[in-house]
């Protein structure tokens, strides 16, 4: 059994920003495991520009903003374990792994970070109807073997989904010679950036559909074309609307899932709306000693708020492995009025840091007041022009605030149009 | 003249952003914004509209058969495609550094392509 | 990947089996043990890739056929043989009994009825019982349920396993699969018959039709029109093993004016499956969903487990069934040619049947031919790694032999890369991404493959030494990749 002060699941951005903060806060003996065979995570793919503009103040590419974290974890003394998957976290925080060269290990860690990111959802949980034809695949797959592997997916395209990825692979497919046919948005607006909109579709004449979804897939062995319909105010199909588009590629850019397989596993609480673990302002979850952060907590939009957090947690782990880790009752975050969940869920009262509260909302608004109140007390309130289900956003709360509320009571985020 | 109609990216707010062009191109008025990056994004947008450009470039002896590169700054909308063929003629031998100037002053535009990862 | 088939050269067989499905893969099995040579043909890139791939996995009480018909008998013959055949192929089976729920006093007729039936079939183990017993039984079971038949000797297997592994152990016994080989014509010369297919010309003494679906063509290419057959498809969605605990039993419903029903099984695997429909079509090849479909299963299966939420949905599927007019399994000899045997019309309770099936043919074909039996034939085949399966010790025994298998491909299943590589290897072994899923489950968890599956084809290209653009979906056109970008 090897033992590490710190185990780290996941050498993505958020693994690795995790470790490198413990590792800043004195902690010796720190261990990342990755799956994959370099470290980097899903930026290794995403080779378009636009990350680090809030971190670093300059537009990189995800390799570039990996890699000035990959240069940073290898001057350290750091252990990496790559091509390695964790089977296993035990009560007592055992981590077990497996890898091709050094067969099983097992890891007994005095705090654990989890940051095994997210995983794109299948077409499987979107029931659509029709054939089980090659050419169905997520706008992740699809970017990996274009970017990774160097070979195209496709070449006739529709895209269902508007959130960034679809956006993004509309304009690569575009620029390597495929012809993107159309994006379909379920929603009535877009889950993307309006730059990624401007830049990804108009600029390349590729309509984005609103209101509308695939209904149905058509072709035997490879993809022949989709069938796509106008949805009502409900997201149903709209009979009389359904066009067909020839096609050889469908790919699927239908949201993000955090990875929680290991957690669900190791009995983390998780909550139901971030599909992440319940934790508190650094980050811990239920489980004591286990941290999480980056994608398999909350699904970002950028990558430098997972550097911001994952640093957070980090910091936490490091306070527990010191035994610095202040408690002294917690108060907990609830979301109304649209605001559909809040991270942290629970904050300890004796928190030494202001805490940023992290969430989104259900659907667009506009001139919107924020109020964050406790019982009837109102701690904070913030107007906003506007703010859709697309963008996280968050509220600051002073430390010295916190410490006042009673232990056990709720702290309510919640919207207002005016 | 001409009216040009834009969704500003500046932030998420996306205003809606009318531009009056004179007959040369010129911009005579930008409306609709509610600061001051709408107005000179969309005095760029209608006069010299400028992209980032990412993709990859072939590699031979590498991890990976290609190697991402970026263009080192924007390059003018127009040529993007243009510059998708020059960089499609690029093959390039590992061992490759992020940094690495794969195309020099890409089609006369003064850009490099330089490359984004290792290879 | 070519069958190490010689152009220009007619193959020469004792015993052509034309279809790879379970029926098929189960005849050449019983065959490969006799002084014989065999062949099983199908026009896919693999085993199981008609009916087979897409029903219900269950292996049925064998009460539902009226008495005396082929599929009464070998139902019950079937499901007697179908615990011993898996465990010598290694294929997971569980005995989890079956309950056909009735809602109303006019349905417990109905199960009565089917009880009588059943006792005369001779179906062993059989029993009414009446609510409180049902929900004991099965807790997430509708509180409208009135009484049930339970039926202990049903189960389920995965049909796709089975054939895998019966193709696996006929071809270790000699037999051949030639896959991609399509049976376009069948001539006859100096008392052979002469099958012209996608891959040549193949000579055989004897043909099994065992064409699922399309054996009524095959048949018809000796000037045999006696085959009739439906294409009946039907829909089916699998949940995702979090729901598993849903049912125990197989959950049936009685027929009733609205139609015949839609049951909710646990699959071998621990997921849950719900369906299927039925919709006659004119396409053989037809197997897409259809959003009525899949609404139509959802809707029904709710009437016996009302908490189904098809949001567990991982994935939604199709099959086709070849549904005989005369409602029987059609196994004979040709009356146009008495060394062609039809096996044909082998819809439900055609997977429990199965294995009696192949032991009625064989024994037809031995009978007919003389044959004898080999002095030496394996009669196992042993189970493939499954390191999702192991203990720690098990674990690192394997990798320390074999460092592949300490390489996780698919991380929802967890399935090494030692695993994909068997499954490529294997007699008979997987030459697409379905093959390598239907033989190590790579890829068929929540991600459906989003991760692992461009490893599966990077993998597949290796160890068949193809380019990654040549690996198929499951064959054919199936390609998941166009040409290189740069």
């Amino acid at each position: 059994m090897l033992n590490y002060d710190l185990v780290v699941v996941g050498g993505g951005p958020a693994g690795m920003a995790a470790a490198l903060q413990a590792h800043e806060e004195g902690i010796e003996k720190i261990l990342i495991l990755e799956r994959a065979d370099t470290l980097g995570g899903i930026l290794e793919q995403c080779i378009h520009t636009g990350f680090g503009l809030h971190y670093f103040g300059e537009e990189l590419s995800g390799p570039e903003y990996a890699g000035r974290f990959i240069e940073q974890v290898y001057n350290t003394d750091i252990d990496v374990k790559v091509d390695t998957m964790v089977l296993d976290i035990s009560a007592d925080n055992v981590v077990t792994a497996v890898n091709n060269f050094d067969g099983l290990l097992t890891i007994q860690a005095k705090a654990i970070v989890l940051a095994m990111g997210c995983r794109e959802r299948p077409r499987g949980a979107l029931s659509i109807a029709g054939s089980r034809a090659a050419g169905i695949m997520t706008a992740g797959t699809a970017q990996k073997y274009v970017n990774m592997d160097g070979y195209m997916p496709g070449k006739t395209v529709v895209i269902l989904g508007s959130g960034d990825i679809g956006l993004i692979m509309a304009r690569r497919m575009t620029l390597e010679g495929a012809k993107v046919k159309a994006v379909c948005e379920l929603m009535p607006y877009s889950g993307g950036l309006t730059r990624n909109i401007v830049q990804c579709l108009e600029d390349f004449g590729i309509p984005l559909r609103l209101s509308c979804t695939v209904v149905a897939t058509h072709g035997k062995e490879r993809l022949e074309g989709v069938t796509v319909a106008n949805v009502d105010e409900h997201l149903k199909p709209i009979p009389g609307t359904e066009e067909y588009i020839p096609c050889d590629t469908l790919m699927l850019s239908v949201g993000l899932i955090p990875e929680n397989e290991l957690s669900k596993n190791a009995g983390i609480t998780l909550d139901p709306v971030t599909n992440g673990p319940v934790v508190d302002e650094y980050r811990e979850t239920t489980h004591k000693g286990v941290f999480a952060c980056g994608n398999v907590l909350q699904v970002h939009d950028l990558v430098d708020f997972v550097t911001e957090e994952s640093k957070l947690a980090g910091l936490g782990a490091a306070k527990y492995i010191k035994g610095e880790k202040a408690e002294d009752g917690v108060v907990h975050t609830k979301g109304e009025n649209g605001v559909r969940y809040i991270v942290p869920q629970n904050i300890n009262r004796a928190t030494d840091k202001d805490v940023k509260l992290y969430f989104r909302v259900g659907r667009v608004l506009e001139n919107v007041t924020l109020t964050v109140t406790c019982g009837d007390e109102v701690l904070l309130s913030k107007k906003k022009r506007k703010m859709t289900p697309g963008e996280m956003e968050y509220i600051t709360l002073k430390a010295e605030v916190v410490k006042h509320l009673p232990a056990d009571s709720t702290i309510v985020v919640s919207t207002k149009e005016a | 003249m001409e009216k040009r109609d834009l969704i500003c990216v500046s932030c998420p707010i996306g205003c809606a952003i009318t531009v009056d062009l004179d007959d040369n191109g010129q911009v005579i008025s930008v409306t609709g914004n509610t600061c001051k990056r709408g107005d000179s994004y969309a005095r760029q947008e209608c006069t010299h509209p400028e992209r980032m450009l990412t993709s990859t470039v072939k590699v031979e002896g590498g991890r990976l058969p290609v190697v991402p590169v970026k263009s080192a700054k924007p390059i003018p909308k127009e040529l993007l495609f243009d510059c998708m063929t020059e960089i499609n003629k690029v093959t390039l031998t590992a061992p490759v550094k992020i940094g690495d100037v794969v195309l020099k002053n890409i089609l006369n535009t003064g850009v490099d392509i330089v490359a984004t990862n290792e290879a | 990947m070519m069958n190490n088939f010689l152009w220009g050269e007619v193959m020469k067989y004792d015993v052509v089996v034309v279809g790879a499905g379970v029926v098929g893969a189960l005849i050449t099995r019983e065959l490969s043990k006799l002084n014989v040579r065999v062949a099983m043909v199908d026009k896919f890139n693999d085993v199981a890739m008609g009916t087979t791939k897409a029903n219900s996995a269950i292996v049925h009480g064998g009460f539902d056929a009226a008495n005396g018909t082929l599929k009464a008998k070998l139902n019950v013959r079937g499901t007697e043989l179908m615990p011993q055949i898996c465990k010598a192929l290694s294929v997971p089976y569980r005995n989890n009994g079956s309950l056909v729920l009735a809602f109303s006093e006019k349905e417990m007729e109905h199960v009565q009825t089917l009880y009588a039936r059943g006792m005369k079939n001779g179906v062993p183990r059989l029993s009414v019982v009446n609510k409180d017993a049902v929900l004991k039984m099965e807790p997430h079971v509708s509180e409208e349920v009135v009484g049930a038949l339970l039926s202990e000797s049903a189960g389920i297997v995965c049909p796709y396993e089975l054939t895998i592994a019966a193709a696996e152990n006929a071809v270790t016994n000699g037999a051949e699969f030639l896959r991609n080989c399509e049976v376009q014509a069948i001539r006859e010369e100096n008392g052979e018959f002469v099958l012209e297919t996608s891959l040549g010309e193949i000579a055989a003494k004897y043909v099994v039709n065992a064409a699922g679906i399309h054996s009524d063509d095959i048949a018809r290419m000796i000037g045999d029109d006696s085959i009739s057959l439906v294409a009946r498809k039907g829909e089916y969605y699998l949940l995702d093993k979090s729901f598993g605990y849903m049912a125990d039993h197989t959950i049936f419903q009685c027929p009733n004016e609205m139609g015949k029903g839609v049951l909710v099984t646990p699959t071998v695997d621990g997921n849950l499956l719900i369906g299927p429909s039925a919709l006659d079509v004119d396409d053989k090849e037809d197997v897409d969903t259809t959003p009525d479909g899949l609404e139509f299963i959802v809707e029904k299966a709710k009437k016996s487990v009302p908490t189904l939420n098809v949001r567990g949905a991982i994935t939604s599927f199709a099959g086709m069934r070849a549904h005989p007019v005369t409602d029987d399994f059609i196994i004979e000899f040709s009356a146009k040619n008495d060394r062609f045997l039809n096996v044909a019309g082998i819809e439900s309770p055609g997977l429990s049947a199965a294995p009696a099936i192949a032991e009625m043919v064989a024994g037809m074909l031995k009978e007919k031919a003389n044959l004898t039996e080999k002095s030496v034939y394996t009669e196992t085949r042993e189970a493939p790694v499954r390191f999702r399966h192991m203990t720690k010790s098990e674990r690192e025994a394997l990798i320390a032999k074999n460092k592949a298998y300490g390489r996780i491909i698919c991380r929802c299943e967890t399935i090494t890369e030692g695993e994909i590589v068997e499954a490529i290897h294997a007699p008979a072994g997987a030459r697409d991404v379905d093959g390598v899923k239907r033989r190590t489950r790579a890829g068929m968890g929540r991600c459906q493959g989003g991760f692992c599956g461009s490893k599966v084809v990077e993998i597949l290209a290796r160890e068949l030494n193809v380019p990654m653009n040549e690996i198929t979906k499951f064959g054919g056109e199936s390609k998941i990749l166009f040409e290189k970008t740069k």
